[in-house]
């Protein structure tokens, strides 16, 4: 078995899916704290579902025209489709009395709808997108471009985290208090926002849209359950993300299952015993 | 100055001027206006029309020589913190994500002050209104602010809790000379601790002394008909 391990490690394939969920279970685990904290857990599966549409969008695009280049990756259409939507999410929220997870379902819908009818668009053996990989993720099938993408999406995510971490956990904390200390409150949301759409949209090709939630919450929900601080909280979420990634990674290939739903599975077991060991007397 | 949201005036007027190392009290019914008034103070919200200074600055200009205690504590209980957290917090005008032997000892001075050092590793989500209560007041001291601004302090804790709070608000001031403004639904103290008093009801309906601006007149045109059904709250 711990050859069968070892062997795994010398496909580059493999490389590079363990390189990819490692950056994505840093970036989402580190937003994820953040995601829970501020009660957006419906926040990144409006955006992923926001990112679908643009995914689509980008293929219908792509294949219409059949261009070549920065067209022929639906990741630049998906981009700026998906910051649109949160965005609007944000606009609509703030200038209207409806709360988020009301504009996030209207903005839900509307972006599944039209994936939808984009998908619908594109002659069938016209193949720029796998839906299925899309929904479902397919890690073991992330190339070198997507391995830069995700490189990239994590490398920002860090720096941008780590120097507003003090301001956005304050504002996170109290808004008003953080205002009275002149944090520039509703910029930093703003900036939240558009940071989770750039991470979704990059790591949906790692775990597929419908598990990107999980990867967004479970590790974080698990770890505010152990921790009592949010330095603590973000550190374990990281961990909680980093090491359910790599195992879970390693069972789907043993088992041969599918590697999203192995990884996403064993976050919630992991959340399980979290909440086991935290339960009140 | 004058704070309008939308179409609705939330505060119509206001002029007025306190000298430092005073104490007033903001009084007037629920929906006054008095919490508007106190963020248009700490910067946190601005007037439609009209200027105000603090300090000699703008309101926010200088974050850390002001001090802020919220009415509501609207923080989410399942935020991961401990007592000392909170008060570093207020130091650093940033949340700490670890503090230093340095914040923690002043922190700890802070908590002592308001009788709550026993408090310091405490999760936040097990402190009673009281305790936290007194953490959000060292919070407040810990920085040391030339002026602090305290929105119903009082509102959750018990009579002692009160009236060593504004002992401690009148000694710290003995101290550093700084400026308190609080906003109070309690009479006596206003009419006890403070130099003067504002009594609002979307505009000045009275301000200076506290007898003066406590005069059955100002009241009554502050909180409509003064004497069967609000006697209870006017007599203290
Ligand atoms: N963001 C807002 N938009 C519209 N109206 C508001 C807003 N915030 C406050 N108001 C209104 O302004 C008025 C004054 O509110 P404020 O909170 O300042 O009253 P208050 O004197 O502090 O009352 P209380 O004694 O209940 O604390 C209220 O009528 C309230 O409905
Ligand atoms: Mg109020």
């Amino acid at each position: 078995m711990v050859v069968t391990l070892f062997e795994a490690l010398d496909y580059a394939f493999f490389q590079r899916a363990l390189l990819g969920g490692l950056l994505t279970a840093v970036a989402t685990g580190m937003l994820g704290v953040f995601v829970v904290q501020r009660g957006l857990a419906y926040l990144g599966n409006g955006l992923a579902h926001a990112s679908f549409g643009g995914l689509a969008l980008g293929a219908l695009i792509a294949s219409l025209t059949s261009a070549q280049g920065i067209l022929r990756e639906p990741l630049w259409i998906a981009l700026p489709f998906t910051l649109a939507v949160a965005a609007a999410i944000a606009y609509v929220r703030d200038r209207t009395r409806l709360s988020s997870d009301t504009a996030i379902g209207v903005f839900f819908a509307v972006s599944v709808a039209l994936g939808i009818l984009f998908l619908s668009l594109i002659p069938p053996d016209d193949n720029v997108i796998d839906v299925w990989h899309l929904l479902f993720g397919s890690i073991l099938a992330v190339g070198p471009r997507e391995l830069v993408f995700i490189a990239v999406m994590a490398a920002m995510t860090v720096a941008v985290l780590t120097a507003t971490w003090g301001r956005l956990a304050y504002a996170t904390f109290d808004e008003e208090l953080a205002q009275s200390d002149g944090v520039r409150v509703r910029r930093l949301e703003y900036g939240l926002f558009l940071l989770a759409a750039v991470v979704v949209v990059v790591s949906a090709q790692v775990v597929g849209i419908i598990l990107l939630a999980a990867y967004l919450i479970i590790p974080a929900a698990s770890a505010r359950l152990l921790s009592t601080s949010l330095l603590q909280m973000t550190v374990l979420a990281v961990v909680f993300g980093v090491a359910t990634t790599v195992i879970g990674l390693f069972t789907s290939y043993l088992a041969d299952v599918p590697s999203g739903a192995a990884i996403v599975l064993l976050q919630a077991a992991l959340f399980a015993v979290a909440a086991l060991i935290s339960r009140r007397p | 100055m004058t704070l309008q949201k939308g179409d609705a005036v939330i505060l119509d007027d206001i002029t007025l001027s306190l000298e430092r190392a005073r104490f007033l009290a903001i009084i007037g019914p629920n929906g006054a206006g008095k919490s508007s008034l106190v963020k248009i103070l700490l910067g946190i919200d601005h007037p439609t029309q009209g200027s105000v200074a603090v300090l000699g600055s703008p309101p926010g200009h200088h974050a850390k020589r002001a001090a802020y205690v919220p009415q509501l504590k609207t923080f989410d209980r399942s935020f991961p913190a401990t007592a000392i957290q909170l008060v570093v917090s207020g130091e650093r005008q940033a949340w700490p994500a670890r503090t230093t032997a340095r914040e923690r000892e002043q922190a700890l001075e802070a908590l002592t002050e308001v009788g709550a050092e026993h408090l310091a590793d405490r999760p936040l989500a097990r402190l009673s209104g009281g305790e936290l209560q007194r953490t959000y007041l060292a919070r407040a001291l810990v920085r040391k602010p030339e002026l602090v601004v305290l929105d119903e302090p009082a509102t959750g804790v018990d009579f002692m809790a009160e009236h060593d709070l504004n002992h401690l608000l009148e000694a710290y001031q003995d101290k550093t000379q700084a400026t308190v403004v609080m906003v109070t639904h309690d009479l006596a103290a206003a009419r006890h601790h403070a130099t003067d008093v504002l009594v609002l009801n979307r505009t000045v309906v009275g301000f200076g002394e506290p007898e003066r601006a406590l005069s059955d007149e100002c009241l009554r045109r502050a909180y409509g008909h003064v004497g069967h059904a609000h006697s209870g709250f006017v007599a203290w």
